[in-house]
C-alpha cells in the first residue's frame, strides 16, 4: 500500500508544503512538517512543492511494464455527419508539436463512414499517418462500437500518447478505452509537453477547484491520454497537397454491436453560436436588469459576429437558457475577446472566462471583481454603454 | 426498480475565496456539500422510484465525513446509503476510483439503473461514470438531460450533444450520467430528513470488497502529480471613464485589432 512521510533530516521548516497541500493536511511542529493522515489524500502537491526532497510518496511499485513498444503521438479526430469537428484540427495541431519534439509520427485516428476522402486530407492538417476504421455502424458516435474499435487500434499499433476533445463524444469515449487500455487520462489540459528523455507527456491541468495547476504524469502506463477542451491549442495550418499514408482497418462484425440505439438526432442550436467555439462572447449578468436586456447583447453579438454567453445567475433567472452559461457549472470559454456586461465577477464566473485573450467588463460598481481581470474596465450603466457600442462598432465595420 | 446513485462529496464552491496575498483557495470554514451534479442524478432516482417502486442506494467513496452526504441524500429521498472508506484508497486517480465504486456496486443487490452525475464540481474530469460502467461491462449513456422512457427491460432518453440531443434506447441494467437539465432537485423533506438522521448507513472498507489490492489507491492509480504552481493572477488593466458616446468610440479603437 501506498505511503507518505516526512524526511526530518530533509525538512528544513519552509513551510513550502504547507502552503501547497490542497487539503490542509499539514502543519507545522518543532519546524519540521507533519502530515494528518485523516487530511491526507497522498495527491503528491507537497511532494511537488518541495525543494528539498524531504516528503517521500512511496508507491508499491507495480510489475515494471515494458513500454518500448509504444511509440507514435496519436489524435482522436471527431466527425459528426462525416464532417471532422474543429477540435481535431486544434489536436492535430498541438499532436504536431509533440510529434516533432520526440521525434515519431502523428498519427490521426478516424472512425466512421464513407470517410476515405476526409481521410485523404489529414496530412494537409500535419498528420503522418491516419488509422481509418470505416463501418456503417460507425456513422454516427455510439459508446460500444467506438470504444470497442480505439481499443483495438490502441492495442494493435500501441500508440505512446492520445489526444482527444474534451467535448460530450471524446470525453465519453476516451474515459472507456483508458479503463480498458489500463492507460493514464488526464481530462482538460490546458498545456501539453513532453519530457524527451523519460518520453512522458506532461499534462498540466486546473486542479482542486480551479486556481492552482497541476502538472500531471502517467510514468508506468502507456498509452498517456489526454483530453483538451475547445479553443485551448492553436488549430493546425493547412498545408495544401501534403500528403498522408491511410492504414484501413477492418475488423470483425462483432466488434461494431452496439447495446445502445440511436434513434434520432436532433439538432437545436443551428440559429445560434456554440459559444465554446465562438471567438467574441457578449456575456450578460444580473446586472442586466432584465430578460428583455439581454436582445441588446445579441445585437452587440451580431454585430461582431460573436455568441451571447451569461453568468449563472442570468440563467438562473430564466433570462436565457444554460447552455448560454459560461463559469464553473456552466462552459469554459476561451474567446478572443470577452465582453462582461453586467457581471460582478464572482470565482466560479472567472474559472470559466478568465483564459480569454480580451477581456472587457462594463459594470456599474467601481469595486466589482470582474475588473480585476478586465484588460480594459468601464465604469457604467450597460444598458446605455451597449446599445452605444453596437452603434460604434457597425460604423467601424461598415455594418 | 433497483437504483444506485453514485455521489461525491466536494468543497462548497459558492464559498471559495481567493486569498489575494497567496492566491490559493482559503479552505477554512468552507463546508463540505453533495457535488451539485450528483443533486440531479439522486432527484431523477427518487422520481423513477415514485413512479416505477423500487429502492435507491447512494454510494460514495471517501473519507469518513463523507457521511454526511450520504445522509443528506437519504433527506432527499434515498432509502440507503453506502460509504465506501479505507485509508487503502487514498491517492486514487479516476481510474481506481471508477474500480473502487463499481466493486462496491457488485457487492450490492442486483441493479438495474446507476446514476451519476455528469461530473464532479472539484474535479471536473466527467470520467469516472464511464470508467463505472466499463468496469461493470454495461451500456451507458452520458449527458441525458430527459429519460423519455423506462421499464424493467430499457429505457429510451435524450442525451445532450454541442448541437442539440440524441434520442438513445438502451437495455437496462445500464449507468447514465445527468446534467442539470434533466430536472429540479426538491429541498429535503422533514420526513427525509428524521429518516436521514435515524437512518444507518453501511460502511465497507477495502476488506469488504472483492478488489484487486493492486488496483485501488495510489497504488491502482496510473497518473500522478508531479507539479503544482498557481499561477499569475491576471492582473487589470485600463479603466476608461468619460460620456458615454466617447468611451464606446474609444473602446472601439481599442478593440479594432480583434473584431476584424
Amino acid at each position: 500500500m501506498a505511503s507518505i512521510r516526512i524526511l526530518l533530516d530533509k525538512c528544513t521548516g519552509c513551510t513550502l508544503c504547507v502552503k501547497a497541500c490542497p487539503f490542509g493536511a499539514i502543519h507545522m511542529a518543532d519546524r519540521k512538517a507533519v502530515i494528518d493522515m485523516a487530511k491526507c489524500t497522498l495527491c503528491g502537491a507537497c511532494v511537488a512543492a518541495c525543494k528539498f526532497s524531504a516528503i517521500e510518496l512511496e508507491k508499491s511499485a507495480g510489475p515494471k511494464r515494458d513500454l518500448s513498444a509504444y511509440k507514435d503521438v496519436w489524435v482522436f479526430c471527431e466527425q459528426k455527419k462525416g464532417v471532422i469537428q474543429s477540435i481535431s484540427f486544434e489536436l492535430l495541431g498541438e499532436g504536431r508539436r509533440l510529434a516533432d519534439k520526440l521525434g515519431v509520427k502523428l498519427c490521426a485516428v478516424l472512425l466512421g463512414h464513407d470517410m476515405e476522402t476526409a481521410a485523404g486530407r489529414l496530412g494537409e492538417r500535419g498528420a503522418d499517418k491516419v488509422y481509418l476504421v470505416d463501418h456503417p455502424a460507425l456513422a454516427a458516435y455510439q459508446d460500444d462500437p467506438y470504444t470497442a474499435v480505439l481499443v483495438k487500434l490502441v492495442e494493435e499499433y500501441k500508440p505512446e500518447a492520445l489526444l482527444c476533445g474534451a467535448t460530450t463524444i471524446g470525453r465519453s469515449l476516451i474515459s472507456r478505452v483508458a479503463i480498458r487500455t489500463n492507460a493514464g487520462l488526464t481530462a482538460d489540459c490546458t498545456g501539453l509537453d513532453v519530457d524527451t528523455k523519460e518520453r512522458l507527456l506532461l499534462q498540466t491541468r486546473p486542479a482542486f477547484g480551479g486556481n492552482i495547476m497541476a502538472t500531471i504524469i502517467a510514468p508506468n502506463h502507456r498509452p498517456q491520454m489526454a483530453t483538451v477542451r475547445h479553443k485551448v491549442m492553436q488549430e493546425a495550418p493547412v498545408r495544401p497537397g501534403r500528403g498522408v499514408e491511410v492504414v484501413s482497418n477492418v475488423y470483425p462484425e462483432e466488434t461494431f454491436a452496439s447495446r445502445t440505439r440511436l434513434i434520432e438526432v436532433v439538432e437545436e442550436l443551428a440559429s445560434t453560436v456554440n459559444i465554446s467555439e465562438a471567438d467574441i462572447i457578449v456575456a450578460g449578468g444580473r446586472g442586466m436588469g432584465g430578460k428583455e436586456n439581454f436582445a441588446q447583447l445579441e445585437e452587440l453579438a451580431k454585430v461582431l459576429g460573436g455568441a451571447v454567453g451569461a453568468s449563472r445567475s442570468a440563467v438562473d433567472a430564466d433570462w436565457i437558457g444554460y447552455s448560454h452559461q459560461v463559469g464553473q457549472t456552466g462552459k469554459t470559454v476561451v474567446p478572443k475577446l470577452y465582453i462582461a456586461c453586467g457581471i460582478s465577477g464572482q470565482i466560479q464566473h472567472l474559472i470559466g472566462m478568465q483564459s480569454a485573450k480580451t477581456i472587457v467588463a462594463i459594470n456599474k460598481d467601481p469595486d466589482a471583481p470582474i475588473f480585476k481581470v478586465a484588460t480594459y474596465g468601464i465604469v457604467g450603466d450597460v444598458n446605455e454603454l451597449v446599445p452605444a457600442l453596437t452603434r460604434e462598432f457597425k460604423r467601424a465595420l461598415n455594418k | 426498480m433497483n437504483i444506485i446513485v453514485c455521489i461525491k462529496q466536494v468543497p462548497n464552491t459558492t464559498d471559495v475565496r481567493i486569498d489575494p496575498v497567496t492566491n490559493t483557495l482559503i479552505r477554512d470554514g468552507v463546508e463540505s456539500v453533495i457535488n451539485p451534479f450528483d443533486a440531479y442524478a439522486i432527484e431523477e432516482a427518487v422520481r423513477i422510484r415514485e413512479r416505477c417502486g423500487g429502492k435507491v442506494t447512494a454510494v460514495t467513496m471517501g473519507p469518513p465525513q463523507a457521511e454526511t452526504a450520504l445522509k443528506e441524500a437519504i433527506g432527499l429521498g434515498c432509502d440507503e446509503g453506502v460509504l465506501v472508506s479505507d485509508r487503502k484508497f487514498a491517492g486514487s486517480d479516476t481510474w481506481a476510483t471508477s474500480y473502487t465504486l463499481a466493486c462496491a456496486i457488485q457487492k450490492l443487490d442486483a441493479y438495474d439503473l446507476v446514476l451519476c452525475g455528469k461530473q464532479a464540481s472539484d474535479g471536473d474530469t466527467a470520467q469516472v461514470g464511464p470508467g463505472i460502467s466499463t468496469h461493470l461491462d454495461i451500456p451507458q449513456v452520458t449527458y441525458v438531460k430527459k429519460i423519455v422512457e423506462i421499464n424493467d427491460k430499457s429505457a429510451r432518453v435524450e442525451r445532450m450533444t454541442e448541437e442539440g440531443y440524441d434520442v438513445v434506447e438502451v437495455p437496462l441494467p445500464c449507468l447514465f450520467t445527468v446534467v442539470k437539465e434533466i430536472n429540479t432537485p426538491r429541498m429535503p423533506s422533514l420526513k427525509g430528513m428524521m429518516r436521514a438522521k435515524s437512518a444507518k448507513l453501511v460502511k465497507w472498507t477495502a476488506a469488504d470488497l472483492d478488489a484487486d489490492p493492486a488496483a485501488l489507491g495510489l497504488d491502482g492509480s496510473p497518473t500522478r502529480v508531479v507539479k503544482i504552481f498557481t499561477p499569475e493572477p491576471r492582473k487589470g488593466g485600463e479603466m476608461i471613464s468619460g460620456a458615454t458616446g466617447e468611451v464606446a468610440r474609444e473602446l472601439v479603437e481599442l478593440l479594432k485589432g480583434e473584431v476584424v
